[in-house]
């Protein structure tokens, strides 16, 4: 591959004269941008066919046609995004030969089998998610319905081994090292290493947050153009309570987290505190950031942190400076830490007030479509659920920084020495554009199809019994 | 259902790095960029198929159409050159040997000239059944024509190979003509018959006679390499990961076959019982 320009050129000899290999930077370019593509699917495998379960279920149980209808047009979106996520996960296999060969080589005996029970829930996923699009019409309601419910539980299983891989590069167990190399492996103790559990609900928990919100936030945009329908309430509903209900769990689990990263990854928690020097008293610093290793911006609330980490104002936080030298990360990486794990918080925060303006409202029996400020709010719930959850991600990525596997491997030691990747990164962006792209066209025009459609041309679930009398839905469905 | 062939591909990529994780690393490391241009040949092949089917116009189905063809092409030729440069022994144990020439040199361009050959051939194989049962004589001949061009064309590349491997992978081609010339017989037998009863228009077994000869062939590379993973230099036990791993490893493959196989012929039949009305449901199998 060649030379893809002086300014490239000229940053990779910048890059080399500081002691990092030149790959780095475009190597963990890519990996975040292909990672961050990727994990927007993980919602809708997880969570979005749980809600196309509940709404088939209600469907099935009270005869209600609208519920139907969702759960087979969300089981649609479903198959588009699956397809999307095969496409990226393929990618990601391939990067972690090509970009990390030093993590691989080494670690690949603990970090790699994680990803073949990962390779097996994702085929039980696919074969189940193609049952089911198949089954509509073709099978009894309830033996269709059962073929949906390994969807979720396969992509819940594929999520837990890949956070068991990513739990172990922050919390390795279960290997016996000598030599740099793997000379013994126990697999139990690398799948439930000691941040596996913590890492796996909290972003079960998530994935049912960002789907809740996304599918609430369509319908919401529905009932603002004046699509008042049944069919746009249910999905309104089915999607916001489950996400807005979870959202309290979240804050519980979160804050659990985060005490467990004071105990045990002391560097990680000293970055989201942005604390330079060890200390008691440690006040809470909310935005700021860390330049020439001072704090610079940023309100400090007092006494604060020491008291969330351990409930008393004397607590002591270690400081990055208790970090060895050579394993300290850097400013930058220390304020995108702290500034990602505000961000979380706080948005979390608005989403919380969101569920509890809901509840209001709901208790006041205000008609949903004339709350157009509340809507307006909802529709955009889906992507502040979405920048919490690329947030807390960076938190725990860039966190382990510069570790690849938090004690045994650097970063710059898992990546590749050879050729260039920066042509292989502009081309992985330029595809993964068109493929997002793609799917968003697709998705649009499904849409499109259902508006124009309607009642009487959509196929609705079950055959033609089903089909009596809901001609408002024929005006509009997701928008 | 290519989310099955995805999920295969992810499958072979981790077996190999949990498995033989230095042998990964070295391969990795050398042939980069075939296996660069592999995944994005395949991310767009996969794209340009469920972007086709859910594409409603015609211009956008040919595009989407074109991306999937050009990548069916560049795939398999990677993944052959690949092999190609590992059976030739041009990987080192310590990774990172020749990017250029260890998958541009004659094993490889024969791999990959392969690869994409047996790809067509088999498709074309497949087709031409698939066209018989479903009635349509127009497609059954144009496949007929395509399989028994490709067909021959692959046993022409085959037997080309041979000179091919003589001269720029001698040790391959001293174990393929001595312990594993068994097996080079068997497939260059169901390979002839394979092409004889496209030939003869004839379908019974013709597809497992072309599944076969590909099968074979490739468990004759594995029988002449053994104990080899890399050229001479890193046999299969010196590469493999602790024991622990190795046994999930077969646990994953063991409950693969358990689980997923019920649910494969489940979905095919459920797949099948839909096309019901169209006509070719009096074939029998």
């Amino acid at each position: 591959m060649g030379d893809t320009g002086q300014g490239l050129a000229t940053l990779a000899q910048y890059l080399a004269a500081t002691g990092e290999p030149h790959q780095l930077l475009p190597a963990r370019q890519q990996m975040a941008f292909t990672l961050g593509f990727h994990i927007v699917l993980v919602p809708f495998g997880v969570a979005l066919t749980t809600l196309m379960l509940i709404a088939n279920y209600r469907g099935l149980r009270k005869g209600d046609d609208d519920a139907l209808l969702l759960a087979q047009r969300w089981s649609k979106v479903a198959a588009v995004l699956f397809a999307v996520g095969a496409i990226s996960g393929t990618v990601l296999s391939f990067e972690l030969g090509i970009l990390w060969p030093g993590l691989m080589g080494r670690y690949g005996a603990a970090f790699g089998f994680p990803f073949a029970i990962e390779g097996l829930f994702f085929f039980l996923e696919a074969i189940f998610v193609s049952l089911y699009i198949y089954g509509w019409n073709r099978m009894s309601p309830w033996a269709h319905f059962l073929t949906g419910v390994p969807v979720p539980l396969a992509s819940l299983g594929g999520t837990a081994a890949v956070i068991a891989a990513n739990s172990w590069m922050n919390k390795p167990g279960g290997v016996t090292v000598r030599d740099g190399q793997v000379v013994a492996v126990r697999p139990l103790g690398v799948f439930f290493n000691g941040a596996f559990w913590y890492e796996m609900l909290h972003m079960f928990l998530a994935a049912y947050i960002v789907a809740g919100f996304g599918v609430a936030g369509v319908y919401a945009v529905g009932l603002l153009r004046g699509r008042d329908t049944r069919y746009h309430r249910l999905g309104f509903l089915i999607g916001f309570v489950s996400a807005a209900v979870l959202v309290p769990a979240q804050f519980i689990v979160g804050d659990t987290i985060a005490r467990y990263v004071f105990q045990s990854e002391p560097a990680k928690f000293a970055a989201i505190e942005l604390l330079p020097a060890t200390g008691r008293h440690v006040p809470e610093t909310l935005g700021g950031i860390l330049l020439d290793g001072r704090v610079r911006y940023g309100l400090r609330i007092p006494e604060v942190a020491s008291v969330l980490a351990g409930f008393r104002p004397s607590t002591e936080i270690k400081g990055l400076e208790a970090v060895p030298p050579q394993a300290r990360p850097s400013d930058a990486a220390v304020s995108t830490v702290h500034l990602a794990f505000d961000v979380m918080v706080g948005l979390s925060c608005v989403l919380l007030a969101l569920g509890v303006w809901f509840a209001w409202l709901r208790w006041r029996r205000r008609p949903l479509a004339r709350q157009r400020w509340f809507l307006r709010c909802s529709a955009l719930s889906g992507p502040a659920a979405l920048a919490c959850l690329w947030s807390g991600w960076v938190v725990t990525e860039v966190g382990r920084q510069p570790w690849t596997v938090v004690g045994l491997l650097f970063t710059k030691d898992a990546v590749t020495r050879q050729g260039n990747i920066w042509p292989l990164f502009g081309a992985v962006v330029v595809i993964y554009a068109a493929v997002g792209a793609g799917a968003l066209a697709v998705l649009h025009a499904m849409k499109r199809r259902w508006q124009a459609e309607g009642d009487t041309a959509v196929d609705v679930p079950y055959g033609p019994g089903t089909r009596a009398g809901h001609a408002e839905r024929g005006r509009g469905a997701e928008s | 259902m290519w989310e099955a062939n995805h999920t295969w591909l992810i499958y072979c990529l981790v077996i190999l790095w949990s498995g033989f994780p230095r042998a990964f690393a070295a391969i990795t490391t050398t042939l980069y960029l075939p296996l660069g241009l592999a995944a994005l040949g395949i991310v767009l092949r996969g794209a340009g198929f469920a972007f086709r089917k859910a594409a409603f116009r015609t211009p956008e189905q040919r595009v989407y159409g074109l991306a999937f063809a050009l990548s069916s092409v560049l795939t398999p030729f990677c993944f052959g050159a690949v092999a190609g440069g590992i059976a030739s022994g041009r990987v080192p144990t310590r990774g990172a040997g020749d990017p250029v020439t260890a998958w541009l040199n004659p094993t490889s361009a024969l791999g990959g000239v392969l690869a994409v050959a047996v790809c067509a051939y088999l498709a074309a194989a497949y087709l031409r059944v698939e066209a018989h049962r479903r009635s349509a004589p127009d497609l059954e001949h144009h496949f007929r024509t395509m399989a028994l061009l490709a067909g021959l064309g692959t046993g022409a590349i085959s037997i080309a190979g041979i000179f091919v491997l003589r001269y720029d992978a001698p040790h391959l081609w001293h174990q393929l003509s001595h312990r594993a010339v068994p097996l080079v017989v068997v497939a260059a037998l169901c390979g002839a018959a394979s092409v004889a009863l496209v030939a003869t228009g004839r379908i019974t077994g013709l597809r497992l006679l072309a599944g076969a000869a590909v099968t074979v062939i490739v468990l004759g590379w594995g029988v002449a390499q053994y104990p080899y993973l890399l050229g001479t230099h890193l046999t299969v036990d010196e590469a493999a990961a602790p024991v622990p791993t190795l046994k999930v490893l077969v646990g994953v493959a063991v409950t693969a076959g358990v689980l997923i196989l019920p649910s494969l012929v489940l979905l095919f039949r459920l797949a099948g019982r839909g096309r019901l009305g169209m006509s070719y449901d009096d074939v029998s199998h």
